[in-house]
């Protein structure tokens, strides 16, 4: 490569594969790559494609925690890894995980800062002063007390992100430093990472798949992984052009989908990397003709309200008051988004409406009918509630089990749970899989299993906490077509999450909770384009908005409608 | 809400600004002295001292409420079984028998009886309180250091410090997996069978073990990561110095443990203070 002569490569793969002791092939197959000192590269792949086992390898995670057979070389700052221990390298690499809530190991801010000076018999005067330091280098020297019960998704990662700095490493890794963040902390984020990166020179590499989100701010190179092999490696914009990232199961940006739609052929010089660098005059044409003859879908005629709520309210305590005056109706058949910050009360109204916890006030109402004093177990007759994580709610080891417990704990007899749950596992896709033990599956797989076993239930309506998250693109359209088929056999279905794809794509309807009030209420695209409710509900006005608006579309928000709709009719059917 | 049962809360006074250490001694010291004497006048004068104590460290009574409860009811059953089983012990003791009436034949309720039973009582009841407070008003990782320092490897008391602080999250945990088990048809209510009840919690208990073990391996490599478990030593961000304050209570501690132990060999002659001969 050019940059050889300049630059030195801090991380150097050389023909390097890794296989896993617990796996029959291996995970990466003969990875050439060299990473140059002050770069910031992102690393993108599907699941599963080994995008997180370079991250490992690079940290020493592997071989250290998880074993198996390296083959070939990797050197970091010029010394072969497998001379190093997980120490040493702990030294040059630091790591942010993607749970920042799981790698909180102190008490507070400042003990969980320390936790790497203490391992290493720093002195404690000289501790306070470094954690001081490097927790005022990313906004947190003010918190030093504060407990992880105190603090934000966004601020808990900056604990994170501090808890590496103190050692001075020169290779900053973050492993999915988006997955659990909503958009407007995620984008907290990546103007943090750049900042640290340009003020203290450091390299960066980051392992993330939500691309558009990273690409808010510089980045130097994109190395695309999949199969455990490299299959491109190039700057933004020539990945923009290469047209490569969704045969690969990577969500383009939406303004260069838009593009292509338009007929725009992107090219390098389209500069299209990043929003802001993009070549407005030279696709504008394209973009404007597009928008004057694509054709926006008529609302359809609006059904009865299966569910509704009058003037609800919930406090757990007089001082903490969760839910107030919520007011909204769902009409039958709907696909509902409920979005707002953490702890806007979204998980609280679930819980609500399944009855975990009753109202203070107001009314709860199925098919116009009070639900008041209805218990948890006869409410899960309408309402089925699925939690984020699979491994919360799967209780059986073999498949089958797991979807008729809760046919069995109601009392069905043998012969119809049979019928009922074979039913659920087909629309799962889980048919092949009936007699399989749960720990076969993978994360997306279990994920569907706990929606087959709510689904035997025969609810009239689904609840589901973050359906997607921490899913790639594939795996994304999967769950979410067949939510989609879901819905249209006649299933309501309400989501809380925070991705701002799904909500534009997939929901008509989205309602808004900011601070337990609710501040929104109307279709995704309304939302997404209206910057003041997006700015108090920590979301992020969609690109095609912006899109729209640089290249001088005054209806921006029916561009936004047009480009969902034309993506319905012409993409997915 | 029942999470907050072992949640350490930090507040700024005399109690809480002790050093892990010095709590640790002192909470030794005090009950073994209460354990070693059977001085009902001097585990009363212990026991007021820890009610002092328990108000001068600023804990609120609700967060001991339900220990409390636990601990009456174990405390009233032991009093009656103690009589059911023994009840001419205490005439054993003291060696005398004043009797105050009858039951049955074998059941005679005696002044000795009652003094030796009330003395266990209030034993038990003086220890309750002290471990309370030592737990709330300890810091977890301060006393990991503090264990670290009278010599248990940092890595035993560093385990300890985790399983502390993660318990209330596993009762949060808990009741989240309840609950959404409870809304497939899960009953976990006082109208189904015991037995019933017995298996159905097993079924919240799987998904509990393993998003623990989800959790565990998630911090276990968080910690190798920063170099957990690198030297034979390691230093405590949150480590107290011993102040003039910790050695005053430390004092105390000791001074009423030799008391205990004075009042015993010297006045009483053995650990039972008799006020019957």
């Amino acid at each position: 490569m050019e940059e050889d002569g300049r630059k030195n490569a801090v991380i150097e793969f050389a023909d390097f594969s890794f296989q896993y002791f617990s796996q029959a092939e291996p995970t990466l197959h003969g990875i050439d790559l060299k990473i140059y000192e002050g770069e910031k590269v992102l690393i993108v792949g599907p699941s599963g494609s080994g995008k997180s086992t370079i991250g490992h390898c690079l940290n020493g995670l592997i071989p250290f925690s998880y074993h198996g057979n390296v083959e070939g070389s990797l050197k970091i700052c010029g010394k072969e890894t497998r001379e190093m221990n997980i120490f040493e390298l702990s030294k040059r690499v630091g790591t942010v995980l993607q749970d920042a809530d799981g790698q909180f190991i102190g008490l507070t801010v400042g003990e969980d800062i320390a936790f790497a000076l203490e391992n290493d018999l720093v002195k404690q005067d000289e501790m306070k002063e470094t954690v001081q330091k490097v927790a005022d280098m990313v906004d947190m020297g003010t918190l030093l007390k504060s407990s992880p019960f105190e603090l934000s998704g966004g601020q808990k990662q900056r604990v994170a992100f501090a808890g590496v700095l103190v050692d001075d490493v020169d290779i900053l890794l973050f492993d999915e430093p988006l997955a659990n963040l909503d958009p407007a902390t995620g984008k907290t984020a990546i103007d943090l990472i750049d900042r640290v990166w340009r003020e203290y020179r450091k390299t960066v590499v980051i392992i993330e798949h939500r691309l558009e989100d990273v690409l808010y701010r510089d980045v130097d190179r994109i190395v695309l992984v999949n199969d455990g092999r490299i299959v491109a490696d190039m700057t933004p914009d020539q990945m923009m052009a290469a047209d490569i990232l969704g045969k690969y199961g990577i969500r383009e940006p939406l303004y260069v989908t838009a593009l292509k739609y338009a007929g725009v052929k992107v090219e390098e010089a389209h500069r299209a990397g990043r929003l802001i660098t993009l070549d407005i005059p030279a696709v504008q044409d394209a973009v404007l003709k597009w928008n004057s003859e694509a054709e926006e879908r008529s609302a359809g005629e609006k059904k009865p309200a299966i569910l509704s709520a009058e003037h609800l309210y919930f406090q757990y305590t007089k001082k903490r008051k969760i839910l107030q005056d919520i007011n909204f109706e769902i009409p039958e058949g709907e696909m509902v988004s409920i979005v707002g910050t953490n702890g806007a009360g979204k998980s609280t109204l679930a819980k609500v409406i399944c009855g975990f916890v009753n109202e203070d006030e107001g009314k709860l109402l199925y098919c116009g009918e009070d639900m008041k004093g209805q218990t948890i177990k006869e409410r899960s007759r309408i309402i089925s509630y699925v939690m984020q994580n699979p491994n919360q709610m799967i209780c059986k080891p073999m498949i089958y089990d797991e979807v008729a417990l809760g046919l069995r704990l109601n009392g069905v007899p043998e012969e119809e749970i049979e019928k009922r749950v074979e039913k659920a596992l087909k629309i799962c896709g889980l048919a092949p899989f009936k007699k399989w033990p749960i720990s076969a599956l993978s994360f997306g797989q279990k994920k569907r299993v706990t929606i087959a076993s709510m689904l035997v239930m025969n609810p009239k309506i689904l609840i589901l906490d973050e359906p997607t998250a921490g899913q790639d693109y594939h795996h994304y359209t999967e769950i979410m077509e067949f939510l989609k088929s879901l819905n249209e056999s006649g299933v309501t279905i309400l989501m809380i999450t925070h991705d701002m794809h799904l909500m534009l794509e997939y929901t008509t309807h989205a309602i808004v909770i900011c601070d337990g009030k609710k501040i929104g209420d109307a279709s995704a695209v309304e939302i997404l384009t209206n910057e003041e409710i997006a700015d108090r509900a920590n979301l992020k006005v969609t690109s095609l908005y912006e899109l729209a608006k640089l290249v001088g579309i005054v209806e921006a928000q029916s561009f936004v409608q047009k480009f969902i709709d034309y993506e319905r009719r012409n993409m997915r059917s | 809400m029942k999470a907050k049962l072992f949640d350490y809360i930090d507040r700024d006074n005399f109690i809480f600004n002790l050093s892990g250490l010095t709590k640790l001694f002192c909470f030794i010291f005090m009950t073994f002295s209460v354990m070693f004497s059977y001085d009902i006048r001097y585990i009363l004068f212990v026991m007021i001292v820890s009610a002092i104590i328990f108000k001068a460290s600023g804990l609120q009574f609700k967060q001991i409420k339900i220990m409390l409860i636990y601990v009456i009811i174990f405390l009233l059953l032991n009093f009656v079984l103690t009589f059911l089983f023994s009840p001419t012990y205490g005439t054993e003791i003291y060696g005398t028998r004043h009797e105050l009436f009858r039951i049955t034949d074998f059941y005679v309720v005696t002044e000795e009886q009652l003094l030796y039973q009330i003395t266990k009582t209030t034993k038990y009841a003086s220890v309750v309180p002290l471990g309370m407070i030592f737990l709330l008003t300890t810091n977890p990782s301060e006393f990991a250091a503090s264990l670290n320092r009278v010599g248990i490897s940092y890595k035993a008391s560093y385990a300890l410090s985790l399983t502390l602080r993660y318990f209330p999250d596993m009762i949060r945990n808990y009741q989240d997996i309840a609950l959404a088990q409870q809304s497939r048809g899960l009953d976990l209510s006082k109208k189904e069978k015991l037995g019933v009840r017995v298996k159905n919690t097993m079924n919240i208990c799987i998904p509990l073990i393993f998003s623990t073990l989800d959790r565990i391996e998630l911090i276990s490599n968080a910690m190798d990561l920063r170099g957990f478990g690198k030297h034979k030593k390691r230093t405590w961000y949150v480590a107290r110095p011993m102040k003039k304050g910790d050695w005053g209570a430390f004092v105390f501690g000791a001074a009423v443990l030799a008391g205990s132990l004075c009042l015993s060999i010297f006045v009483n002659g053995s650990r039972f203070w008799n006020p019957f001969v």
